[in-house]
């Protein structure tokens, strides 16, 4: 198993207040991992901070590594745009620019200097194709990318986040906003994704960490509380506290 | 007792529905309990009567299974169980067919007490006599043990199989040499041996029980485990 991040020792603080506390935890490369906890344990801010998302919130401090491929990303000369084009983000809500379909997904291969239309609609094909959106809307590229249903729109800015060819994949609660058969596409999608990307994905919907990750991680207050195979987490976890959050009983 | 906070679900729904499907476990191991006993006193008092009763209940422990079958699929359905209630969901589907299955066994033996036997071979029933306690009290004991959910209990019905494995051997060489002695009495004995072979596997069952216990509340498959490693596993 092939470390593709790894976090030591990682407190983050936003202001006065502590919301992680020592996290070490390892992400391996192509396979997906699962952020749980309940509201405000810290998952979503355990995810941004690997690719330093934190830093656009005001009075946030942090400490310790993330290391991506052995390189700590959080030493003063990292490049941070570089890191992100690295370590691809997606949110809950889909997000597409109002533009159309074809300079969604274009917009970043632009900002990277791009220029070439050839190569550039080679680009937007292929990632299309991989979120299995090419079929749908091949014949409407140039339509406003907000005219697509929103399970269409969280696969487009997902097809906008692998056209800059990350190594990463963050992606946070992308299907909570989605109905059920939109869902399951996006869980195929990434199912099919980790083979050419290590994933990591925060959710609620613990059936979905169950159906889709190889990896579990359970965070409380702002502290990893247990870290295993997903399987193992949901047969039989170490920890009470994991135990009680997954089995919806009173901690 | 409740070692897995079973009860402590958020859903109180959740707690009654679990709640109510152990219930129904105990009930239906009742049943089998007392149809084991009841086989036994048949055989031991020639009486037919009883022995028909035993062979007429064993339908009321198939609808046990079927209707627990149905609440386990139940739960899977709508409660998608994890961790210790998806333990509990397993070992209690795999409970329930076992404890069929000695249903099964007992119906065997309730069998057997419907036969005639004369004076002289009605010696031979007494043989029976002793397995068929010590398998009973061993049922007993397991349906206890899954009732506290108690791993230390689990694991000396575990170690009791040996024992009755080894009552059965003896029980076995002493028919051979009636049937050495006697050939015509070789139909009847064979009756008798298929009881106490039917008692065996009747402990074997329990021995099964017991393991589902220890998976239930460790965690830990222990199945196909040699019996230090499982009494390791069962401890740690």
């Amino acid at each position: 198993m092939q470390t593709k991040l790894a976090i030591r020792d990682f407190s983050l603080w936003f202001q006065h207040q502590q919301v992680l506390d020592a996290i070490g935890l390892t992400i391996p490369a192509n396979q997906v991992t699962a952020l749980i906890g309940p509201s405000g344990c810290g998952k979503s801010s355990l995810l941004r901070a690997m690719n330093r998302m934190n830093e656009l919130m005001l009075d946030c401090r942090s400490q310790g590594q993330v290391l991506l491929d052995g390189q700590n990303i959080y030493q003063p000369e990292t490049d941070v745009a570089r890191l992100r084009c690295r370590v691809g983000m997606v949110f809950q809500k889909p997000n597409p620019f109002p533009k159309s379909v074809y300079d969604n997904v274009a917009f970043g291969l632009r900002l990277q200097g791009q220029r070439s239309r050839r190569r550039l609609d080679e680009q937007v094909e292929s990632a299309l194709k991989q979120v299995g959106l090419w079929s749908e809307v091949k014949s409407r590229l140039h339509q406003n990318a907000l005219t697509l249903s929103t399970g269409q729109q969280q696969r487009l800015v997902i097809a906008r986040a692998i056209a800059l060819q990350p190594e990463v994949l963050l992606l946070d609660e992308p299907a909570s906003a989605l109905d059920p058969i939109s869902t399951l596409k996006v869980e195929e999608l990434i199912y099919e994704l980790k083979a050419a990307y290590t994933v990591v994905i925060v959710t609620h919907n613990m059936q979905q960490a169950a159906r889709i990750s190889d990896y579990t991680a359970f965070l409380n207050q702002g502290r990893l509380v247990e870290w295993a195979e997903t399987h193992t987490i949901f047969t039989q976890p170490a920890s009470q506290q994991t135990e009680d959050y997954i089995t919806g009983r009173f901690g | 007792m409740d070692t897995l906070h079973l009860s402590r679900h958020i859903s109180s729904q959740f707690n009654e529905e679990i709640e109510q499907i152990r219930n129904h476990v105990m009930a239906m191991g009742g049943l089998v309990e007392q149809q084991l006993h009841h086989a036994l006193q048949a055989i031991a008092n020639s009486d037919t009567d009883k022995a028909q009763q035993v062979i007429d209940n064993d339908r009321k422990v198939n609808d046990w299974e079927l209707t627990i079958d149905n609440e386990c699929t139940r739960i899977i359905a709508r409660r998608q169980p994890a961790a210790s209630d998806l333990r509990l969901v397993m070992t209690i589907l795999k409970t329930i067919a076992d404890l069929e299955r000695i249903g099964d066994e007992t119906r065997r033996i309730a069998m057997v007490a419907l036969e005639s036997f004369n004076t002289e071979q009605q010696d031979l029933l007494v043989n029976l006599d002793n397995l068929g306690r010590h398998v009973w009290q061993m049922l007993h004991d397991v349906l206890d043990a899954y009732a506290r959910m108690d791993v230390e209990a689990a694991l000396t019905v575990y170690k009791e199989d040996k024992r009755v494995d080894r009552e059965y051997e003896a029980i076995t060489r002493q028919l051979m040499t009636y049937m050495i002695e006697d050939p015509r009495s070789i139909p009847k004995v064979m009756n008798v041996l298929w009881s106490a072979r039917s008692l065996e596997r009747i402990g074997d069952r329990c021995k099964n029980l017991s393991e589902y216990i220890i998976y239930l509340v460790k965690g830990k498959v222990v199945r196909h485990s040699d019996e230090s490693e499982l009494e390791r596993n069962a401890r740690s």
